[in-house]
């Protein structure tokens, strides 16, 4: 697995700037006022042991003219707060108004399916658990949940937005430097809520042009007869009831679509590095990995399994 | 101020809830792994009552309880039921070019295991072998399922509704229709 | 500090005698099993609520134990997630449901009459009612649970998730139907506990003189009877949907999932302030007490709390915000879930004012304040963070939120309660905790506490969302999480130390006098423990400090009856004396009637007609309970 980042503080998209804005202002009033707290507290504790005698019930003039300065600083810096969230929403929204990229994420139990969206259907491709964008290009991604409510975050990039089956909401992103990118999940979906990641790579504009040329064409033909046979092997067991792989007969639509399995870096939205060993282990025995995930266990003959992950392997 | 009967309040559920806690419950039990080997179906399976001589029952299969009793595997099989395209030729249960699965006529048998056969061997006039395309266990919950939709099996583990248009009464709430096995031609042609 | 209390005297302390054993037998402990069962004391069962909360704490603390277990290191298989998904349910649901509102109104049901200084709290039988309920009702979850049926869709149980498609079984009915026996023995001591502090007040004790925590639970009452039947509404929606195909969350049939959220967020917000406000009110007993001196602007801390809980209901969508509503709609919680800190700001500056203006004593309830403050402030200030559209779309739904509300629950409300109980254990026992071991308990806990939950907030900034039975190795947190559960063992420590704490004072506690804190309220004006009818006289508050103004004699009000069970109700206002009421006598309908209710709850999860059966028994405990006695008249001129 290449080296990637997940975090809400490393800023890497225009969005994600705003907010760490606010994550500053938010900080740093609250801290103040967290000590200004504590340090009234240490100094009444200290205080009152000196004092000998209690103060009877009308108090010093001090407390309540402090009172008030308090009421007056608390007023003021949730106001301060109030405003700047408010500011920084619209900052936010209006830097989501400008289009470039469409993509639509249709989250499933418990995987992304990613439609590079064009007028054109010709140009139009899914892919499964991973995008690529260029970067500083603006990017809308249109979300719908046919399932349960999911939660689209990528947090290095802005929050997160849940995708709520009967509702179409949306996210604007605009990346500002190249780097892979992890998101997950960010609402409870049900057992395999933990293992349902994506990763997003941005890339120059030429990378991404090419990674989508790539992505565009029908699935590799298999090169060596073990790939071949792997082929044969895929189309007459139980794989395409569920799987698309373009350019063949395999058409199923519940699963993630295979044409370019092979060029994706991870496997099972995340649960596994991509890599042949791992595409085997899986195909053999996706609940032990997995468990609870909607992948059934196949019964394949071990040399079936070998030519299958041979085929797949070549599905770049 | 430990009064006797607080402690046996106290303790006397405690054995209660661990005693079950040794039962469990079958009908919440949820088994993600299956190994394929042991999943494999009844093939020799008799799809008719019409029996020279004297009539010997439908073995029933080890794992009936399993599929039928199953909350998790009945509504796994309503899930597999959409996404294998069963409802294209037998709608939610109604029929279309394939007969309905509602009602008490079985052409082949209307049992589990009997089902199992029909969907793992594919049968005359349009039904699909899935045998080798759909794995067996998926195939054992999708044959639960097809009982539930006749209202045959238990209220409690019967899958609800669906999250999308109603067609039909949920399988909970269906009326029990016990499996009339045979054609009509046995039932009907010579009864007086 | 403690003052002798001593009662005025009549002209021979025979008469006084003999008023104390007529009281004594007339509200006397029932006597055997069937007397066990048909208890009416609001201290027994306040007692017996309590030690029920505490059970289900203890409880849900192993849950979270055994989760951090699991969280300690990454690609963890120790637990599967069909688990770990239930068991994070269960705490939840046991912490929130089971646990923080019965504990707290249990509290009130134990301490306000006392506080009011009344012999009983209004309508006893539904409060014995509501406390097997909610027994009934926490053991049907638990062996729910330990049947395979327990939640496994967390405490809020979204739908589509836990609607009829995704969540197969039965195992979300049993968390529906658990939220009908709590919310209906929540809603049942509300309506107790506010006609207790309207109309039982001792006279003279008009609202202005009223404790602060006698109001903290007026208004948590009050929050409960608003907040309780949106969640009851919500579960019921569920319930229906689940048995008999109803479309209420079903958006192509005109539903809508979004409906749960509203429903229940409208419900969950007031619900952690209904968790909060107890505590508050708990602090302000503690720190007069242990200040020396009544809490700084009293009227400006009623307000507070008044401010707080309506407040309190204009906020849920903050719950919501990722959800992809309009955004302007938004900014109006935003600017209502900031707003809401304004009065506990105010609050806990006059609860430092008061420490400032006074003479500390170091007793352990002092220490558990101190640490309210530390870490309550801390959580209500990521709070305020919480409440910006903006900064909530980050961290919502990650390890950042359960840092900060375990912040604000534990330190507003666990501390709070833990000080309460070292405070009050005296009273209700007879017995002192002891220190030693009390300021053992709060330094592993206050440790234990932040070790846990402080580095949450970085892995919830560090992209960790919540719900998650494992992680990957490469994500890089494992330190952080390793490092939460050691802090929760530590914590674990603590509170073992409290139990120890409990068990050994039971037994063996240097026993306590009416007032061994030298406290001011009416509560320390009789013995520790209560004798059955908690005064001998009705007690008159003509200040509010009352021992701290009468240290020697307490004025009193006679003519009650000693024969039978007599309440004084007083007027609303200003505590007037009114009426004469009679206060009823032990039964054993409120055990039967909330069997017949458990009945009907249980088989309606199993088939719509359990509702028409259930109401069998249900009607037949009822009309026992409400026959009418004779000789039992309503009520006579006092």
């Amino acid at each position: 697995m290449t080296p990637f980042e997940h975090s809400v503080l490393d800023v890497a998209g225009v969005q994600n700037a705003y907010i760490h804005t606010m994550w500053t202002v938010l900080l740093g009033i609250c801290a103040l006022m967290y000590v200004l707290v504590l340090g009234f507290l240490l100094w009444a504790l200290l205080r009152a042991r000196r004092t000998p005698d209690p103060v009877r019930p009308a108090e010093s003039t001090g407390v309540e003219s402090a009172l008030y300065a308090w009421i007056g600083l608390v007023i003021v810096g949730l106001f301060g707060i109030t405003i700047t969230s408010y500011a920084v929403d619209r900052a936010i929204f209006a830097a989501g108004q400008k289009s470039g990229l469409a993509l639509e994420v249709t989250s499933q139990q418990w995987w992304w399916d990613i439609k590079y969206q064009n007028d054109d259907p010709s140009q139009s491709f899914h892919t499964a658990n991973e995008i690529h964008l260029p970067v500083n290009v603006p990017v809308t991604i249109s979300l719908r949940s046919p399932d349960v409510i999911h939660s689209f975050w990528v947090p290095n990039l802005h929050g997160k937005q849940d995708l709520i089956p009967g509702r179409d909401t949306d996210i604007h992103l605009r990346p500002t430097r190249t780097g892979v990118f992890r998101g997950q999940c960010a609402e409870f979906c049900g057992a395999q809520h933990a293992n349902m990641a994506v990763y997003v790579f941005v890339e120059s504009q030429q990378d991404f042009d090419r990674w989508r040329a790539g992505q565009l064409q029908a699935a590799t033909a298999p090169t060596g007869s073990t790939a071949a046979q792997g082929r044969d092997s895929f189309m007459t067991s139980a794989c395409p009831l569920c799987h698309t792989i373009r350019g063949t007969d395999a058409a199923g639509v519940t699963g993630p679509d295979l044409t370019h399995v092979a060029s994706r870096a991870s496997l099972a939205a995340g649960a596994l590095d991509y890599n042949r060993g791992n595409l085997a282990a899986w195909i053999a025995d996706p609940q032990g990995i997995k468990p609870g995930n909607h992948m059934p266990t196949v019964g394949l003959s071990p040399q079936d399994l070998q030519s299958i992950a041979a085929y797949l392997d070549g599905l770049k | 101020m430990c009064s006797r009967y607080l402690r046996i309040s106290l303790v006397g559920p405690l054995w209660i809830v661990t005693l079950l806690a040794l039962g469990g419950c079958q009908r919440e039990k949820r088994q993600f792994q299956s190994s394929p080997v042991t999943e494999s179906g009844p093939m020799q399976v008799r799809t008719t009552d019409l029996q020279a001589g004297q009539t010997t029952p439908l073995q029933p299969d080890a794992r009936r309880a399993l599929y039928e009793n199953n909350a998790y595997n009945l509504s796994e099989g309503k899930r597999l039921y959409q996404w294998f395209n069963c409802v294209g030729c037998h709608a939610h249960g109604g029929g279309d070019s394939g007969p309905p699965l509602i009602d008490s006529a079985w052409r082949y048998g209307g049992e589990i295991e009997q089902i199992y056969a029909t969907i793992q061997q594919g049968r005359p006039n349009g039904m699909p072998a899935f045998g080798g395309k759909i794995p067996e266990q998926q195939i054992w919950q999708i044959a639960g399922y097809v009982r539930s939709i006749s209202g045959n099996l238990s209220r409690s583990a019967s899958p609800g509704r669906n999250d999308e248009m109603q067609t039909s009464p949920p399988e909970q709430l269906m009326e029990k229709q016990p499996p009339v096995t045979s054609s009509p031609a046995a039932t009907e042609g010579t009864q007086k | 500090m403690a003052t002798e209390v001593t009662f005025p005297r009549d002209e021979t302390t025979r008469a006084e005698a003999a008023t104390h054993e007529w009281l004594s037998r007339t509200w006397a402990t029932p006597q055997g099993l069937i007397g066990w069962l048909s208890e009416v004391d609001h201290k027994i069962v306040g007692r017996r609520s309590l030690i029920t909360a505490v059970a289900f704490f203890a409880l849900g603390g192993l849950l979270a134990l055994t989760m951090r277990v699991q969280l300690a290191k990454p690609d963890n298989n120790l637990i599967g997630p069909d688990l770990y998904n239930q068991l994070f349910s269960m705490h939840g649901s046991t912490m929130m449901f089971l646990f923080a509102v019965p504990v707290m109104q249990a509290l009130g049901v134990y301490l306000v009459p006392l506080m009011v200084g009344t012999r009983a709290i209004a309508f006893p039988r539904l409060n014995a009612f509501a406390f097997w309920v909610y027994l009934f009702g926490g053991v049907m979850l638990y062996v729910a649970f330990a049947l395979n049926i327990g939640p496994d869709t967390g405490w809020f149980s979204y739908v589509p998730l836990s609607g009829p498609q995704y969540s197969s079984g039965k195992r979300v009915d049993f968390w529906a139907q658990m939220i009908t026996f709590t919310e209906l023995s929540s809603l049942a001591i509300a309506v107790s506990t506010i006609c207790t502090i309207f109309k039982q007040r001792a006279p003279g004790m008009s609202l202005q003189k009223m404790p602060l925590f006698v109001w903290a639970l007026l208004v948590t009452n009050f929050m409960v009877c608003f907040a309780m039947p949106a969640v009851m509404i919500a579960s019921t929606y569920l319930l229906l949907d689940r048995s008999i195909a109803t479309q209420f969350f079903n958006p192509a049939e005109g539903g809508d999932p979004l409906l749960w959220q509203h429903l229940f967020w409208f419900f969950g917000h007031p619900e952690v302030y209904i968790i909060f406000i107890p505590g508050l009110g708990i602090v302000s007993a503690i720190t007069a007490t242990f200040s020396g001196r009544p809490v700084v602007a009293y009227p400006l801390m009623v307000l507070s709390l008044l401010a707080t809980g309506f407040l309190a209901f204009g906020l849920w969508v903050h719950h919501m915000f990722a959800t992809g509503l309009p955004r302007l709609g938004d900014s109006f919680y935003t600017a209502a879930s900031a707003m809401i800190a304004l009065p506990s700001g105010i609050q806990i500056f006059c609860w430092i004012a008061t420490m400032w203006e006074g003479r500390i004593r170091f007793t352990t309830p002092m220490l558990f304040v101190i640490g309210f403050v530390v870490v309550f402030v801390l959580g209500g200030l990521t709070g305020v963070m919480l409440a910006s559209v903006p900064m909530d779309l980050q961290v919502h739904d990650t390890y950042f939120v359960v840092a900060h509300f375990h912040y604000v629950l534990i330190g507003g409300a666990v501390f709070p309660l833990l000080g309460g109980f070292y405070y009050w254990f005296p009273k209700m026992t007879g017995r002192l905790l002891s220190e030693r071991l009390g300021k053992w308990n709060f330094w592993l806990f206050f440790i234990g506490f932040n070790v846990t939950f402080f580095p949450m907030h970085i892995l919830g900034l560090e992209g960790m969302p919540r719900r998650v039975y494992t992680y990957s190795a490469q994500l890089g947190w494992g330190s952080m999480n390793l490092l939460a559960t050691t802090g929760a063992f530590v914590l674990a420590i603590g509170v073992l130390l409290f139990l120890v704490n409990v068990a050994r004072s039971l037994r063996s506690g240097q026993r306590a006098a009416a007032n061994p804190w030298g406290a001011s309220g009416l509560e320390w004006a009789t013995d520790s423990p209560p004798p059955n009818y908690n005064f001998a006289h009705i007690p008159v508050a003509e200040t509010s400090e009352p021992l701290w103004d009468h240290p020697h004699e307490l004025p009193v009000a006679h003519g009650l009856r000693l024969d039978r069970r007599e309440l004084l109700l007083t007027s609303v206002g200003e505590a007037s004396p009114d009426l004469r009421e009679p206060s009823a006598d032990p039964s054993i309908w409120p055990f039967l009637a909330a069997l017949a209710a458990t009945f009907l709850f249980i088989l309606s999860i199993f088939t719509p007609w359990g509702l028409y059966i259930g109401a069998v028994p249900v009607a037949i405990t009822l009309i026992g309970w409400f026959w009418p006695r004779p000789g039992e008249s309503i009520e006579r001129e006092g």
